[in-house]
């Protein structure tokens, strides 16, 4: 117990130092508004993966619909910003708060699904979501809303950011989470041990798209315009792709995930003519030379950096793998 | 849980590959016209278009006509003794790189003018970028009136000026058509609802066309990817209408026109520039599209002087290409801000500002521009006909 809360101190203190020297880099202008808006979408793009991470590599339930959650979050909260004047703070979290409530929604009846079933299910709520934003006069229609203040600043963007990986964090590291591992490794079994599997399902579905839809809202108050058409299901694909870069079922691997496709993605725009080109070719060699992901299922540790837990719990899966 | 791995890498590349198909239009374009930054020598200008993704034939064909105007120029000894330079970037069809792409171009690149981007959306995200920078932003291809003028204060956007004319001004257009050339009495509307640039100009359309007498017997409407248009059409036969008005994107429009003619219905269908592509008489066939009518910013066969000449430079330069309409627009785009930095005498960005919101009467390929008050180019519209599969240079149409 001691241990855990001193990997958890170390954690934070890591990370707050890391927040303070960005942003004494900022203040001082070394950092440009090129770099502040890449480390904004490198948030945003955490914030998405970990949360997935949660859904698809915990609890290993294939969802092709967090696009859908992150636009319901974004729509929310940027119409209440812009249209009530709300705060921005608040704002958000309403924003992550409906895509909670659509994500129970949705989980209700599709998470009695699984595999690609599941997969359909979650794909089909992710475009019933972008066609009704689509045909909605009072969300701005196909051209979506634009004019949306840029409130986000770093500050914001790393406290939420922070909270995100936490919860997640220490979720996973619940008895809940256990729950959680137990349906991904063999639902049948924990099902006979007693776990809820519906149950559970649905509240990682839940957090997963309250995060989501927190993203979105800060991604929307990034980038001043939002339009369906940025939250299809290509958009979940990129979070996808992600998580399953940095390593399935690892929290430090979807982080990971995150900043390595944001970077490549953006150093790659100086190249048009080679972007998707290169950006596949690193996909499929990642996936052939290491398909565990970056970092495996290593453990949120930096503490130890990882390292023992990584190899104890690398050997556990390869184990259970039949 | 390895069966998962599997579906999600299948399914992964998949998709990348569906995106990637998006991509195969795009050209070679390195990310400096000119080549070498001699530093205080050069006036550099950014472009922010959409090299990848869905978009990228229009920034592509945008791009080569910016690079046209910038070599015609820099031939011709530059703007103030000084060569222009022009800074490409590719914002991937998307409104929130186009954000990052002005900002890049602004911050590291020290643009003093931003050309781009080739639709409505992508402008957007760059809109508030080029205000709070103070940068001038000349939208190559943005036809949405929110654009210029910020819907919700109704105050004109200060930095914001674009080459393109508005949706508004394309349905009164082919109204006016419709009602003298075509002496039409009655019209159908039939809308994609999906699109807000088809509702732009449905709703310009019916204003104009009612307003000077004409009768709109029926509204229709219908959505992207719709594929069977034959319940519609029926009805739409039935009203008998003198012309048909389907302000759509080609794709839907080839459908309709080809279903619409094996159904007999012979009423002369009008349409905008969202008709502009080849793929349509491939789509539709070249017989649909007999007795159809499109207007848009300009048509290579027209013989004016300022067209031919642009058309013979832009086929000189691009091994024998036609140019397109967003090619001529790129052309403008930076003409006019070349225009705007000649007459502020500086590359001040809040001078090419003030010069660009006075510009008045320039001979560009689309015509004789003049930026009226909220922004918007005033200038003509043409009108083509298609004939045998081909469009025509009908006429010019004058605001």
């Amino acid at each position: 117990m001691k241990k855990l809360n001193k990997n958890f101190w170390v954690g934070i203190i890591a990370a707050l130092a890391f927040y303070g020297v960005v942003q004494v880099l900022l203040t001082t202008g070394i950092f440009t508004d090129v770099t502040r808006s890449m480390l904004l979408l490198i948030g945003v793009n955490i914030m998405l993966a970990v949360s997935l991470n949660l859904i698809t590599g915990i609890t290993g339930q294939f969802s092709i619909g967090h696009a859908g959650f992150m636009s319901v979050g974004a729509y929310t909260s940027a119409i209440l910003t812009l249209d009530y004047n709300v705060p921005f703070v608040p704002a958000i979290i309403a924003g992550g708060l409906l895509a909670a409530v659509f994500g129970v929604l949705i989980g209700m009846p599709t998470l009695r699904l699984n595999g690609d079933y599941l997969a359909i299910a979650t794909l089909g709520f992710g475009e019933i979501i972008r066609i009704i934003m689509l045909n909605t006069e009072y969300v701005g229609g196909a051209s979506g809303l634009s004019g949306i203040p840029a409130k986000t600043t770093w500050t914001m963007l790393f406290l939420f950011t922070l909270i995100t990986v936490v919860v997640i964090n220490n979720f996973i590291g619940s008895t809940h989470g256990r729950a959680c591992i137990a349906i991904r490794e063999n639902e049948i079994a924990a099902e006979a041990m007693g776990i809820n599997t519906t149950r559970y399902k649905i509240i990682a579905f839940t957090i997963g798209a309250l995060f989501a839809g927190m993203a979105g809202g800060l991604s929307a108050h990034t980038f001043y315009v939002i339009t369906p058409g940025s939250f299809n299901f290509l958009k979940s694909f990129e979070i996808i792709v992600m998580v399953v870069l940095g390593g399935l079922g690892s929290t430090a691997g979807s982080i990971v995930g995150a900043v390595f496709v944001t970077l490549l993605y953006t150093y790659l725009r100086e190249f048009p003519e080679w972007r998707m080109i290169i950006y596949s070719i690193v996909l499929i060699l990642m996936m052939i030379f290491r398909p565990s992901g970056l970092l495996g299922k290593t453990k949120f540790s930096l503490g130890k950096f990882g390292k023992k837990e990584a190899k104890a719990n690398d050997a556990i899966s390869e184990n259970s793998a039949p | 849980m390895k069966k998962i791995g599997a579906i999600i890498l299948s399914t992964v590349l998949t998709a990348i590959l569906a995106s990637g198909c998006g991509n195969n239009n795009t050209e070679k374009s390195g990310n400096s016209a000119s080549g070498g930054n001699t530093g205080g020598g050069t006036i550099k200008i950014g472009a922010d278009l959409e090299l990848t993704g869905g978009q990228a034939s229009f920034g592509d064909s945008a791009s080569k006509g910016a690079k046209l105007a910038v070599q015609q120029i820099n031939d011709a000894g530059g703007i103030l003794g000084k060569k222009l330079e022009l800074v490409v970037s590719d914002n991937a069809s998307k409104s929130e790189e186009a954000t990052q792409v002005a900002q890049k171009l602004i911050t590291t690149d020290k643009v003093v003018t931003i050309i781009g981007a080739s639709t409505s959306t992508n402008t957007l995200g760059i809109v508030p970028v080029a205000t709070e920078k103070e940068i001038p932003l000349v939208s190559v291809g943005a036809t949405n009136p929110k654009v210029t003028v910020d819907e919700r204060t109704s105050k004109v956007n200060d930095w914001v000026f674009r080459a393109a004319f508005i949706d508004p001004f394309q349905g009164q257009v082919m109204a006016n058509f419709a009602l003298d050339s075509l002496k039409a009495k009655t019209a159908v509307i039939y809308t994609d609802t999906s699109s807000d640039y088809s509702k732009g100009l449905q709703k310009f359309f019916e204003e104009t066309f009612k307003s000077k007498g004409g009768e709109v017997l029926s509204q229709e409407s219908y959505q992207q990817k719709d594929s069977d248009f034959k319940a519609v059409l029926t009805r739409i036969k039935a009203a008998n209408p003198d012309v048909i008005y389907l302000p759509g994107y080609y794709e839907e429009v080839g459908k309709i026109l080809k279903q619409a003619r094996e159904m007999g219905i012979t009423a002369p269908f009008l349409g905008g520039d969202g008709w502009d592509s080849p793929q349509l008489a491939e789509i539709a066939g070249a017989d649909a599209l007999n007795d159809t009518y499109m207007s848009n910013h300009y048509s290579p066969e027209d013989t004016a002087a300022e067209v031919t000449s642009f058309v013979d430079a832009y086929k000189a330069a691009n091994g024998g290409a036609v140019p397109d309409g967003m090619a001529a627009l790129g052309y403008d785009a930076l003409k006019l801000v070349a225009d705007a930095i000649t007459r502020a005498g500086e590359a001040d960005p809040a001078k090419i500002k003030d010069a660009l919101a006075a510009t008045k009467d320039l001979q560009l390929a689309t015509g004789k521009i003049t930026l009226n008050e909220t922004h918007d180019p005033v200038k003509a519209a043409v009108v083509l006909k298609f004939v045998a599969g081909k469009q025509t240079f009908e006429t010019k149409v004058n605001p």
